[in-house]
């Protein structure tokens, strides 16, 4: 025998046809039968091939080594390429392009799919598996050559991976993936050349014509789509699981076996590139074991998966209720436990009910299942839905920051940063994930559909966020004013409005803090003028953390909100400004839930109350004055007048604090901000009233002093800063002129004042609340004590 | 740190039971048997006023010359028996009870899967890497 040197391809092929003509797996004997076939799909004449057996030195042998193999296969090459045969040129001949086994080897498959036909499905699969079909290293032809054996490998491709009793196939030998032409439309007519088989017959024919088309496209030589289409219902008896696969989905469109044709498919797609590329069995090998490197969905499964979810789920953001999905799942036939551990892996939140991307894992899973693939112990990353845990942590905030209409930017941020902090690892993931989204890979990661509150939804709070921040600087104000005004002019109206918002503050401790903020500042702006309630809306801090800043913030608000009425507002109006003790009140309407009901019912009594109250309220009108006199000498730079209006409106507002004294809490704090509210000018002393604010606050506030102001606005809200800048718009002359050093004073002396008295009306509040909480749990205990049987021990 | 692990139903049956030193399980299935009267005391005694939250913790059932038993009972009368070995230095309550705090969660999640069935012995892999997980470190 003459020494064969083979280059790595022809090798490489060589053996690959050994191997699959090797059905006895002795690796030295080719069966004949193989042989022959193989060698008639040479398309050489039977005297040729005759020749070559015995060139090859089978004839000698009575059987094919695998050295006699390696030349007859080169033989038939040099023949192929009409060589004339001669043995010396084995070696001589140099480029020989492989032996093209094209449509013999077709007919040969489409033999032994009719073989298969008849025999029995497990007479399948050995020889399928046996039939490691070669691979015409096309890669290395680089054109569309080699197709033939191709076509036959889909039969058992198809047949292979459907087969759970599958040996394993041999591994890629061949770079599986080295798609010359992949051409993007094929692999959805291969698909559905292939579903038919599996799924609908009426189908059948209809396909098969154009995916012989297709087919033709891709091999050239070939026009071998009669064989091909002959192999098609060939595929008719898929193997069972397939079948059953299709029970499962019965009542699903045929469409619907594109999961179950998943494999098939995606050996399809193998195929067609493997057409070019002549990397089948390896590619489809890979391919059924589809999941091996990824665990990954590919799109049309996506979107079959996502068409059954809806068909027990309509909402694509909800959840299949555990029973729903056992029902579903159970369908598939699968056992019980593997059924357990499929849910096991794919609840990923363990609530017991599947969201959309729960869902798609665990019918993967059991797809994978189906087709014989072992369940993995965790699940793959590519199945898992972390997206969800990143939305639903990313979307409370959002949400709540939402519903907070005066979000500054400042807590905007503070949001964001609890979110990032609580859930940042989640969050990488979330980015992650969706980041390589790109539609053209195969892979698709889970795309959170549930999600609410999206991430385009969140961009869009923020916008909406920011949006508002830049509206705030005036909506707010001119929102405000113009309402106070009104209800300036109508005490009645005024009353209904204090009382509605004292009501509104109440309930809405009840409710979530995204309404805690409005009301709380319109039941301060009531509170403190209920003839002008224009509250501007005192930006309502972020619950929080922060206090500091909504603090500060609210005193940056008490002075703009000082200066601005002083700018030219009606006295009122200006000491409606005064706002609200936002940063406090959210404590106090977290803690107010507890007691809201009881709030609430009070607030009932108390909205009258506080009718009357404000009525009382009313003379304090003097305390405006004041104020807008404060403002006035301020302007006149004279401070020594402040310690006057002190005490002017002292006297004032400790009658008030009697006054609050009352029974209604509300109308206690209101009568407190009122008094605060006008007697911006008395700091310290109307807080007297009720405990002060504590001391070093305001003292800070000086320390900061205008400076801070600026810098303060952007902090601590939107509102608030849009309030300051309103504010400090209006004042140009405040506080930053240099040289006024009495007028400086005197501002940072309001501010801090102004700060006074918000806290020291918190600070009342807070402590009117405490007092009732406190009845109610002695009330509480004395109903327990009866109610309990004296059989306590 | 456990030698035997088992959870056992209301009724009193099994759910599942394990032991690391798989020779002598029958005497572990003993030692959980018997140490269920013992829970059923317990947990009769604190029944005296209903609206009190019983602890689930039941902390040391009894001990033998060999082990200590651990008891923990869920609302749902399930109860979980940890064995552990006394030649061990002795773990602490907060051992056991975290222990128990993730045999009680990982059994919550046996219970949320759809396909199973409340009664049927726990098959779930879970729970199975679980429980090894704390027994892992015994003898």
């Amino acid at each position: 025998m003459e020494s064969l040197t083979l280059t790595d391809f022809e090798q490489k092929y060589y053996s690959d046809l050994f191997a699959y003509c090797d059905t006895d797996n002795t690796k030295k004997v080719a069966s004949n039968g193989r042989v022959l076939d193989l060698f008639r799909a040479a398309q050489l004449p039977s005297e040729v091939v005759l020749q070559i057996t015995e060139l090859c030195g089978a004839t000698r042998l009575g059987h094919f080594g695998r050295s006699q193999f390696y030349i007859a296969l080169k033989l038939i090459a040099i023949a192929q390429s009409g060589l004339p045969l001669r043995v010396e040129s084995l070696n001589s001949v140099k480029d020989l392009p492989l032996p093209r086994f094209v449509v013999g080897k077709n007919e040969a498959e489409a033999r032994h799919a009719a073989l298969y036909q008849d025999t029995d499905s497990q007479g399948l699969y050995p020889a399928s598996a046996a039939a490691v079909m070669p691979r015409p290293p096309g890669r290395v032809i680089h054109n569309k050559k080699g197709p033939p054996p191709t076509t036959s490998l889909p039969v058992h491709e198809v047949i292979q991976p459907l087969a759970p009793s599958i040996e394993p196939q041999p591994e890629p030998t061949s770079p599986v993936v080295s798609p010359h032409q992949s051409p993007p439309t094929s692999p959805q007519s291969w698909r559905k050349h292939k579903r038919q088989p599996s799924g609908g017959n009426a189908d059948r024919q209809p396909v098969v014509a154009p995916a012989g088309a297709v087919w033709t496209q891709f091999r050239e030589p070939q026009a071998v789509p009669v064989p091909g289409e002959g192999m098609w219902p060939s595929h008719s008896p898929p193997p069972p699981g397939q079948e059953s696969w299709v029970s499962f989905t019965a009542d699903t469109p045929p469409s619907s076996a594109i999961p179950g044709m998943h494999p098939s498919s995606v050996q399809e797609s193998t195929t067609i590139r493997t057409v070019a590329s002549g990397a089948t069995t390896n590619e489809i090998q890979r391919q059924t074991s589809g999941y091996d490197d990824p665990w990954k969905i590919t799109d049309e499964q996506r979107q079959y998966y996502i068409n059954q979810f809806k068909t027990i789920q309509p909402d694509l953001n909800g959840f299949i209720p555990g029973s729903s999905a056992k029902e579903f799942f159970t369908k598939s036939k699968l056992p019980i436990l593997e059924l357990s551990h499929i849910w096991e892996l794919s609840d990923f939140d363990k609530d017991g009910a599947l969201t959309l991307d729960e869902f798609c894992a665990a019918f993967h899973l059991v797809v994978a299942r189906k087709n014989g693939y072992d369940l993995p112990e965790k699940l793959p990353e590519s199945l898992m839905p972390k997206l969800i845990d990143l939305d639903d942590s990313a979307e409370v905030p959002d949400q709540a920051a939402d519903a907070w209409p005066e979000m500054n930017q400042n807590s905007e941020q503070w949001e964001t940063f609890s979110e990032r902090s609580s859930s940042s690892q989640t969050l990488t993931q979330f980015d992650s994930n969706i980041a390589p989204a790109d539609p053209d890979t195969a892979i698709v990661h889970p795309v959170p559909i549930r999600m609410t509150p999206s991430k385009i939804h969140m961009q869009e709070m923020e916008l909406k966020r920011t949006g508002s921040d830049h509206n705030h600087p005036t909506s707010p104000l001119l929102a405000k004013p113009p309402e106070l005004s009104e209800e300036a002019k109508l005490p009645s109206s005024m009353k209904f409005v204090a009382a509605n918002a004292v009501g509104d503050g109440y309930s809405s401790s009840d409710s979530f803090t995204s309404d805690q903020e409005p009301i709380t500042r319109q039941r301060s702006h009531s509170g403190t003028s209920p003839e002008t309630l224009k509250v501007v809306a005192p930006p309502p801090p972020p619950p929080r953390p922060h206090a500091s800043h909504s603090r500060s913030s609210s005193l940056d608000m008490n002075r703009t909100f000082a200066v601005v009425t002083a700018a030219g507002q009606p006295p009122s109006s200006a000491i409606a400004y005064p706002p609200a003790v936002p940063p406090r009140p959210l404590p106090t309407q977290s803690s107010a839930p507890h007691t809201g009901l009881r709030g609430e019912a009070e607030v009932a009594p108390g909205g009258p109350t506080v009718l009357t109250t404000t009525s009382p309220q009313i003379p304090q009108q003097p305390n405006f004055a004041d104020f807008s006199q404060f403002q006035a000498f301020a302007a006149t730079d004279q401070p020594s007048s402040l310690p006057d209006v002190d005490i002017h409106s002292e006297p004032g507002q400790v009658e008030k604090p009697s006054e609050g004294a009352g029974p209604l809490r509300t109308v206690k704090s209101d009568g407190q901000a009122d008094e605060r509210v006008p007697a911006t000018v008395s700091s310290a002393k109307c807080s007297g009233s009720g405990p002060l604010g504590p001391p070093p606050k305001p003292v800070r506030r000086r320390l900061k002093s205008e400076d801070e102001l600026r810098p303060e606005d952007e902090q601590p809200g939107p509102q608030k800063s849009n309030v300051i800048a309103a504010v400090l718009a209006t004042q140009p002359t405040i506080p930053r002129s240099v040289g006024k050093d009495k007028k400086a004073i005197q501002a940072s002396i309001r501010r801090n004042k102004e700060t006074n008295t918000v806290l020291a009306r918190l600070n009342s509040e807070l402590q009117q609340q405490l007092k009732d909480l406190l009845e109610e749990r002695i009330s509480l205990e004395v109903q327990l004590e009866q109610l309990r049987p004296f059989s306590h021990l | 740190m456990a030698v035997c692990i088992a959870v056992i139903a209301k009724e009193n049956y099994p759910l599942y039971i394990r032991s690391l030193p798989t020779q002598n399980e029958l005497k572990f299935h003993y030692t959980v048997h018997t140490s269920l009267d013992v829970v059923e005391e317990k947990i009769s005694a604190v029944g005296k006023s209903l609206g009190d939250q019983r602890e689930l913790y039941l902390g040391l059932l009894y001990p033998t010359e060999d082990y200590k038993v651990y008891g923990y009972v869920t609302n749902s009368k399930v109860k979980f028996v940890i064995v552990v070995d006394s030649s061990n230095t002795s773990l602490r309550d907060n051992e056991i009870r975290s222990m128990f705090r993730k045999l009680h969660n990982s059994f919550t999640d046996v219970m949320c899967n759809p396909f199973h069935n409340p009664g049927d012995t726990i098959q779930s892999k879970a729970f199975d890497g679980i429980v090894s997980g704390m027994m892992v470190q015994a003898a």
